[in-house]
């Protein structure tokens, strides 16, 4: 019976749970409140893929309310998937913040923590899983503006401005997505998305049409950071505390690919996305761009937490690239790499937390002798920067694998070129820290062991563990994210 | 042990090697037992498939399932289990030679050392072994990381210099364009297995097959043709046993052994001798064997030499397989052999030289071989190895190399190959020749320090390495004239992949 409200306990669970943190007031009671919300949605979030992966997709009707004139909550192949991300990465942060949320934000400011993650977690789970066109909005909101709540809890007062130019332009990305939305109401009568999808190819000529699918890829191009619209990324990941920069690194940017996927491939469709409007061009060379200008921004940065922000800019061109290429073998590389992305960057995040812990600073130069030091987090950043390469047994070879294959596959050799060559770059960046860790001596007075605590060293270890695991067995991410690619092109909404 | 259980305990002998290293460090002599003990149970494993694969059979045995359709698998064949018996044998002998090496110098994270080690040779195994391209490109990775902290061992700005260059050109020429080359040719052939007679033939025309020899070639960068072969040089930064195994022997021959691979089983001999496409390869890997050479001949450094010696050697294997004869290939897997025992002797010389009197330069080396005649004795039989001289093994594959040649009509690679020995003769000998003949050169200093107190005998007496250190390189000098006599055997085993 249960069973069958498993999709909105999903959303609902952490919904509810997060005004229940900010009663129980206590650092260790609402991290516990935390943990096992996170943990639950975690474990629904498994159920739900393995049945969706089995039994095709599901419908929810929120309240009763048919659709498409009440909300409805649908899963398929590809956001059981992201869901699935976004609540593991959820649940290992949650394992990993009590040590660090102490360290860096205070046990007096705890449970604001927890309450906003509480809330950011039932945001980014919501767009996942909603069928709601105006629903995403809200859920994209509410984890948005939770998600400038974390951010400036950070102790640099740097933090404040991240999250204030954040606010602004995640704002400016969210009126835009809600014009479109609005736009394609007046066009087509529901908010549905199954529904738009079925309304859509009769009114491609309609101008307002166009206009909204313009302005809801802007909008969504601003929150998944693509290359130009990225300004607000580096500073929010560096100076947000580490819990929030592993969670929303290895989440939020997802998110909205997943809902950019949602809406370029089953709202509008493949024929109209990038035939009738060519948008395959100016993602692909929007992609390169940021391939290779935050990756050579990457390479000169000082401050080893902003170097992983350019990062991660730059990866998310190798997701849109393999969106741009409008295959089932890019889109299977695409979302492979949201997937694989998540796992290295939250292992690296997760790292620099330890880092932070311990040396109470990120700026490359204090990271001279860290493997002398913190053998085991210098040990965990090597096994994520090599993820971040791409080298064979790591699930960033995967990723590399697919979306080289599949711009061969279309004969496109410039753009197969340019994405090794872009991730010979990252060799560059994550080289720096590494020589720097194990071949400069540490400084006279901090020559000692001081490794960070189990705690955080533990989460660490799991999600560089997970990138070895998927890097040698991919067959569980490849046929999931081989499903969602088939879903997403096969028109079936 | 069944074949395939044979082959999966070939990989992972040396990892769980590297564990119990790793947990033994603490107490040295233990260390060093569990090393030996890893290296003898490696060799006896691989030795049991020798009789398989000699009598035609290729055995199989698949690992994981990876990607779909490309699992990560292994296959006998002759090419590698050649290089397999070859590496794993002569890891016995460095590692003993490691342990005097190490000692002899006191070096520091010898845990580290032996630990690195035992993983670059289950990443050697696994590229012997590969039955795939895909598992092939991963244990080349594996080499070629699992060396990094080998190379830069000592952690000084030096090393660490070397190691950016060691890693960079390796991984970049790997992911680059090895990685390329690998998906090409699964996108053009839909399998990434090895095959006889190659997977590509008559799929591909022939600026497209030369292309994508091109992207090979070069993506294997452990094969070290010019102008990507600096990282060898560098690499000798390093301590001496690891240049003796990994840059004279696993590393660089796991470069040119894919090479030769990837000539026989994903092109095909036939398809590439019809279209020509490896006719650029020849004459870029005789320039660089001879270019190397000269090279070689200009460094007063004793394991500079050895380096350039070795880019210059690793060519008369890509020669080989360009040649695309089978003559030329069974010269080029032979060579791999020949070359492998003869310069892994240099090297241990170069260490045991070292170790014993702390000189680098072959210009401080008048007159040493009065105080280190084993040596000496040692470093002749493998330079004439090297060089190609009866009753030495090295005379075989280059008589073979040569045949290869004359079978491909392109005479002029007759005469590289015949400069090159000269050429070879010309850098290796005069050290020999300078350390027997001519009297021992004293500082200036200590001559006149040495004129002024009792007499200069200490330096005359015998002054060899730790025996641990001696008995290794008398060990593979005479491997290489036991490879002299022997040499029928390995020809049967390669004369396998030359008739198909």
């Amino acid at each position: 019976m249960l069973a069958a409200h498993f999709p909105a306990l999903q959303v609902v669970l952490p919904l509810l749970m997060a005004p229940v943190c900010v009663l129980l007031r206590g650092a260790r009671l609402a991290w516990l409140a935390a943990l096992a919300v996170s943990w639950v949605a975690f474990a629904i979030a498994g159920l739900l893929l393995a049945e969706v992966l089995i039994g095709g997709p599901l419908s929810y009707a929120v309240g009763g309310w048919a659709p498409p004139w009440g909300i409805e909550i649908r899963l398929d192949a590809v956001n059981a998937f992201v869901a699935l991300i976004v609540a593991a990465i959820g649940a290992i942060v949650m394992l990993y913040a009590p040590k660090s949320v102490e360290r860096e934000i205070g046990n007096d400011r705890a449970y604001l923590f927890y309450t906003a993650y509480l809330l950011c977690l039932a945001g980014l789970l919501g767009v996942t899983i909603t069928g709601d066109a105006f629903n995403l909005f809200v859920f994209l909101e509410i984890s948005s503006l939770s998600s400038y709540i974390l951010i400036s809890l950070g102790r640099d007062r740097r933090a404040l401005y991240a999250a204030y130019q954040y606010l602004i332009l995640g704002t400016i990305g969210a009126t835009l997505y809600l014009i479109g939305v609005g736009l394609l109401y007046q066009a087509t009568g529901t908010l549905n998305l199954a529904d738009l999808a079925q309304r859509l190819p009769a009114l491609e000529d309609v101008r307002g049409v166009r206009v909204a699918f313009a302005f809801l890829t802007v909008g969504l191009s601003l929150k998944l950071a693509l290359f130009p619209l990225h300004l607000w990324l580096p500073n929010a990941y560096t100076y947000a505390p580490s819990v929030v920069t592993a969670f929303l690194a290895a989440t939020a940017t997802k998110v909205a690919v997943y809902a950019l996927l949602r809406f370029l491939f089953t709202v509008f469709g493949a024929e109209f996305s990038f035939t009738v409007l060519p948008m395959g061009p100016p993602l692909a060379v929007l992609a390169v761009l940021a391939m290779f200008t935050a990756s050579i921004v990457a390479i000169f940065q000082e401050n080893v937490k902003r170097m992983l922000a350019y990062s991660s800019i730059a990866q998310i061109g190798y997701m849109v690239l393999g969106i741009s290429l409008v295959t089932v073998e890019g889109l299977t590389a695409s979302i492979l790499h949201v997937f694989n992305h998540a796992l290295m960057k939250g292992a690296l995040f997760l790292a620099m937390g330890c880092v932070f812990y311990r040396i109470s600073s990120v700026h490359i130069d204090d990271f001279a002798g860290l493997a002398k030091r913190m053998p085991w987090t210098a040990a965990a950043f090597v096994g994520g920067g090599l993820s971040l390469i791409g080298v064979p047994l790591t699930a960033g070879f995967i990723s590399k694998w697919y979306l080289v294959l599949a711009a061969l596959e279309r004969n496109m050799w410039p753009v197969a070129a340019l994405i090794v060559i872009s991730s010979l770059l990252a060799v560059i960046y994550v080289w720096r820290v590494v020589e720097q860790a194990y071949f400069r001596p540490p400084p006279a007075d901090r020559d000692v062991r001081e490794e960070a605590p189990l705690s955080l060293l533990i989460p660490t270890w799991i999600l560089v563990a997970a990138n070895v695991y998927f890097g040698v067995d991919a067959g569980l991410t490849t046929s999931a994210a081989g499903q969602a690619a088939q879903t997403l092109l096969g028109s079936a909404p | 042990m069944s074949p395939a259980e044979a082959i999966i305990a070939a990989v992972l002998v040396p990892l769980a090697g590297a564990v119990l290293i790793a947990i033994s460090g603490r107490w040295p002599n233990l260390r060093e037992t569990v090393t030996l003990v890893t290296a003898v149970i490696l060799f006896a494993v691989v030795l049991s498939l020798v009789p398989a694969v000699a009598a035609g059979a290729r055995p199989t045995a698949v690992l994981i399932q990876t990607l779909p359709g490309v699992p990560l698998a292994f296959e006998v064949e002759p090419l590698g289990m050649l290089f397999a018996l070859i590496a794993s044998g002569l890891w016995i002998v460095t590692s003993v030679y490691s342990i005097g090496y190490m000692r002899g110098n006191d070096e520091h994270n010898q845990t580290r050392f032996y630990v690195c080690f035992a993983i670059a040779l289950s990443s050697t195994m696994g590229v012997a072994l590969a039955g795939n391209l895909l598992t092939l490109f991963v244990f080349y990775e594996a080499l070629t990381l699992s060396t990094y902290p080998l190379v830069t061992h000592h952690g000084d700005e030096e090393s660490m210099k070397a190691g950016r260059t060691y890693l960079g050109i390796l991984i970049s020429t790997s992911i680059g364009l090895l990685l390329v080359a690998i998906l090409w040719t699964w996108v053009i052939a839909g399998t990434l297995d090895f095959r006889s007679g190659g997977i590509l033939s008559g799929r591909t025309d022939g600026l497209m097959t030369a292309a994508l020899l091109a992207l090979y070639a070069y993506g294997i960068g452990k094969a070290a043709l010019m102008p990507l072969h600096r990282w060898l040089p560098a690499a000798m930064v390093a301590p001496t046993p690891v240049s003796a195994l990994l840059h004279a022997v696993a590393v660089v021959k796991a470069g040119v052994f894919c090479v030769v691979k990837v000539v026989v089983y994903v092109f095909g001999i036939e398809f590439l001798s019809l279209t020509g496409a490896s006719e650029w390869l020849m004459y870029v890997a005789a320039a660089t064997l001879l270019i190397a050479s000269l090279v070689a001949m200009t460094k007063d450094n004793l394991k500079a030499r050895l380096a350039y010696s070795t880019v210059s050697q690793l060519s008369y294997v890509v020669l080989g397989a360009a040649l695309a004869t089978s003559w030329g290939v069974i010269g080029a897997g032979m060579h791999i052999a020949m070359h492998a025992l003869g310069k892994i002797t240099l090297f241990f010389c170069a260490g045991a030289i070292y170790t014993a009197l702390h000189k680098t330069e072959i210009s401080d080396m008048d007159g040493i071989g009065r105080q280190m005649p084993v040596t000496l004795t040692a470093f002749l039989i493998g330079a004439l190895s090297v060089i190609g001289l009866p009753p030495m093994g090295g005379v075989w594959s280059k008589w073979y190399l040569i045949l290869g040649a004359v079978e491909a009509h392109q005479l002029v690679f007759v005469a590289a190959l015949m400069i090159s020995s000269l050429l070879n003769i010309a850098y290796l000998l005069p050290l020999v020749a300078r350390a027997f003949f001519l009297p021992p050169r004293v500082p200036i200093a200590q001559a006149a320090g040495a004129a002024a107190a009792t007499s200069r005998e200490p330096d005359r007496g015998i002054r060899e390495a730790p025996i641990l250190c001696l008995v290794p390189l008398c060990v593979t000098a005479l491997g290489c004239i036991a490879l002299f006599f022997y040499a029928d055997r390995i020809y049967a085993l390669l004369a396998q992949i030359a008739a198909p």
